[in-house]
């Protein structure tokens, strides 16, 4: 068999869902023997050159150069996977696209007229067709492993699209929503992450974006009941899923 | 001997007893919830808390004078999230291991998974082991025995508790499967007031006691059993008109009531997993990289089995796409199982009324004022 070639591919990102490729210690010599890693910034040097069978694209589009990069990233694949919260769904970024970039700008550089940027960060899905989603902030290697083998064997990816609350009653986590009202994303959050938060008694906050059909309005209706005002709900939602959240919540109240 | 009594010291030497043979799963703390676990200690039980159980809320405190529990009470709590479906169909199980070649595919089963330890469930509520009874129906009457399910259950010793303090949102009495517990039980405890009633229900649960320090039972200890369960019937509020099953679900199919819980339905499956009855799950292909041979299609790994849900999108999905893809399909189809289908399918609703459903919803969905809603036209 002749080795799927792989390019690994970075836009507006913080570089931690790369990591987590870096980090998969105990599979990074399997994903050697059986891909063969053409590019990938954050690990070689090799130069950009070629068509890939499968690219794994992290951070978002939020400058104009991106726009045609992600065109020509695109034409170069035969599948393309977006890996993480910015890929997937614009990011912390994204924030700016609910205000704007000028604003965003002052406050950040001490020169803000040499940043040149879009004003919004957007999802790669928005920009070229898109084969495969992770979810995450950053991702699961468990999932990014089950992803490569599903290419490889072809066959669908098994990863959850269901509710967090799923993955902490299977881990038998005691409920701090229900028993402690805490305001907690876990009822529209994607599990994924193996309920890292909630197994420390802490809140989901949504790294793993809005899970398939998640009612957004019911869960800040109850959180307003909790004594949650409506920014208090809205700064839970805006976060690094903060574009994918909101989209799911306008599309809900339709 | 089918009763006997011991004083309230003397429940140390039971469980000493059954802990140099088994492994003892009970109540226990654990964050603010009374979740079933393995204890080490009858200390671990959470003697004299009382809980107060709203809908989609659940907040654990020491019983105080307010809740009128007595103050030597030590079974004065309820249910938690979790029941014996955790044990005897736990949420995440290998079915299997296999590998695949060339020369075909050859299957292994880890002799390991089938515990052979027996497990003694203490505390069990009269709503867990009617629930029991029903997984039973589903996985060891059906035409394929669920192999994992049956030697859990064999090997495990119900030490039951009868209610005397129900929760808020318990209606086991409508349901009829509690607050006493009749049967299916190895032995059934009943807390007086200053000593356990114990009654029989099997040898091993006789064996128990054997060599124990036991008293005998008298008129007066099993009436005052009958006033405390009266006593307890008359606290528990919610109820289901059972008798109106299955056709007032059947009738209202089309009813304005499921699009309005669609709204306030996370489709989370929070009820589905902390329900005792909810069995159903999905099975996949856990396989690693380490698992793969350059040499395709060899490779190896394991089929999984896991709790599901039928909130989850996924569930029913099948090539084309998913039958209920709306959330008010979606709750319908949970609610006119448990209540409804059930009957024709296992010949009894597949609610016990243990509540877990109202508390453990974060949104406090009440499916007895669903069911309720239903008569309104």
């Amino acid at each position: 068999m002749k080795r799927p070639r792989i390019g690994v591919f970075k836009f507006t990102s913080c570089d931690g869902c790369q990591l987590t490729i870096l980090n998969m210690e105990d599979e990074i010599l399997d994903i050697l023997e059986l891909f063969d890693i053409a590019y990938f910034r954050e690990a070689t040097d090799k130069p950009l050159r070629g068509q890939f069978d499968i690219s794994i694209v992290e951070g978002s589009i939020s400058t104009d150069w991106q726009k045609e990069d992600i065109v020509d990233i695109r034409e170069r694949s035969r599948h393309l996977i977006t890996i993480g919260a910015c890929a997937t769904s614009g990011g912390l970024q994204a924030l700016r696209n609910w205000a704007s970039l000028s604003s965003y700008k002052k406050h950040v550089y001490p020169s803000p007229d040499m940043i040149t940027a879009l004003s919004t960060s957007t999802p790669i899905s928005d920009h070229v067709y898109v084969d495969y989603e992770l979810w995450g902030c950053p991702i699961n290697k468990d999932a990014l492993s089950e992803t490569l083998i599903s290419f490889l064997i072809g066959k669908r990816p098994g990863i959850p699209r269901y509710s967090l609350c799923m993955e902490c009653k299977r881990h038998g986590i005691p409920c701090i929503l229900v028993s402690n009202g805490e305001p907690c994303l876990g009822p529209i959050t994607k599990a994924g992450c193996g309920a890292l938060c909630t197994s420390f008694e802490r809140p989901c906050y949504g790294c793993f974006g809005p899970k398939d059909d998640a009612n957004i309005e019911s869960l800040m209706r109850y959180f307003h009941n909790l004594g949650l005002t409506q920014k208090d709900c809205i700064s839970l939602l805006d976060k690094m899923n903060s574009y994918a959240y909101r989209k799911v919540r306008i599309e809900g109240s339709k | 001997m089918t009763k006997a009594k011991i004083k309230k010291d003397h429940l140390k030497l039971i469980f000493d007893r059954l802990k140099t043979s088994h492994r003892i799963i009970g109540p226990k703390v654990e964050g603010n919830v009374i979740v079933l676990a393995e204890i080490a200690d009858l200390r671990d039980i959470p003697a004299g808390c009382k809980e107060q159980q709203g809908r989609g809320t659940y907040r654990l405190g020491k019983n105080s004078s307010q809740l009128s529990v007595a103050s030597s009470q030590i079974f004065s709590f309820s249910v938690g999230p979790d029941s014996f479906k955790r044990f005897m169909s736990p949420p995440v199980r290998e079915n299997f291991a296999f590998k695949k070649s060339k020369k075909g595919i050859s299957i292994s089963q880890n002799s390991s998974q089938v515990r052979e330890i027996s497990t003694a469930f203490i505390g069990m509520r009269a709503c867990d082991i009617a629930a029991l009874r029903l997984l039973d129906k589903v996985f060891l009457e059906g035409p394929v025995k669920d192999a994992g399910y049956d030697s859990l259950r064999r090997n495990s010793l119900i030490v039951g508790i009868n209610c005397l303090y129900p929760g808020d949102n318990c209606f086991c009495s409508s349901m009829d499967t509690g607050p006493v517990i009749r049967d299916g039980f190895d032995m059934a405890v009943t807390e007086l007031d200053d000593s356990f009633l114990l009654e029989i229900g099997t040898v091993r649960g006789r064996e128990i006691l054997n060599g124990l320090p036991i008293d005998e039972v008298s008129d007066k200890d099993l009436s005052e059993k009958v006033s405390k369960i009266e006593k307890c019937k008359k606290m528990i509020k919610k109820s289901i008109k059972v008798s109106e099953l299955p056709w007032l679900i059947y009738r209202n199919l089309e009813h304005p009531r499921w699009a309005d819980v669609a709204g306030r339905c996370l489709a989370c499956g929070n009820c589905t997993q902390v329900c005792p009855t909810c069995f159903c799950n999905s099975s996949y292909d856990n396989l690693q990289l380490s698992g793969i041979s350059k040499k395709l299609p060899e490779l190896s790994g394991a089929r999984i089995r896991t709790w599901d849900s039928c909130f989850s999108t996924n569930f029913a999905r099948v090539h084309g796409g998913n039958f209920r893809p709306s959330r008010r399909a979606r709750y319908r189809q949970w609610m006119s199982h448990k209540l409804a289908y059930w009957i024709d399918q296992f010949g009894s609703p597949g609610c016990v009324g243990c509540g877990r459903c109202i508390t453990w919803c974060p949104v406090g969905i009440d499916i007895t004022q669903e069911l309720e809603a239903l008569h309104a036209r």
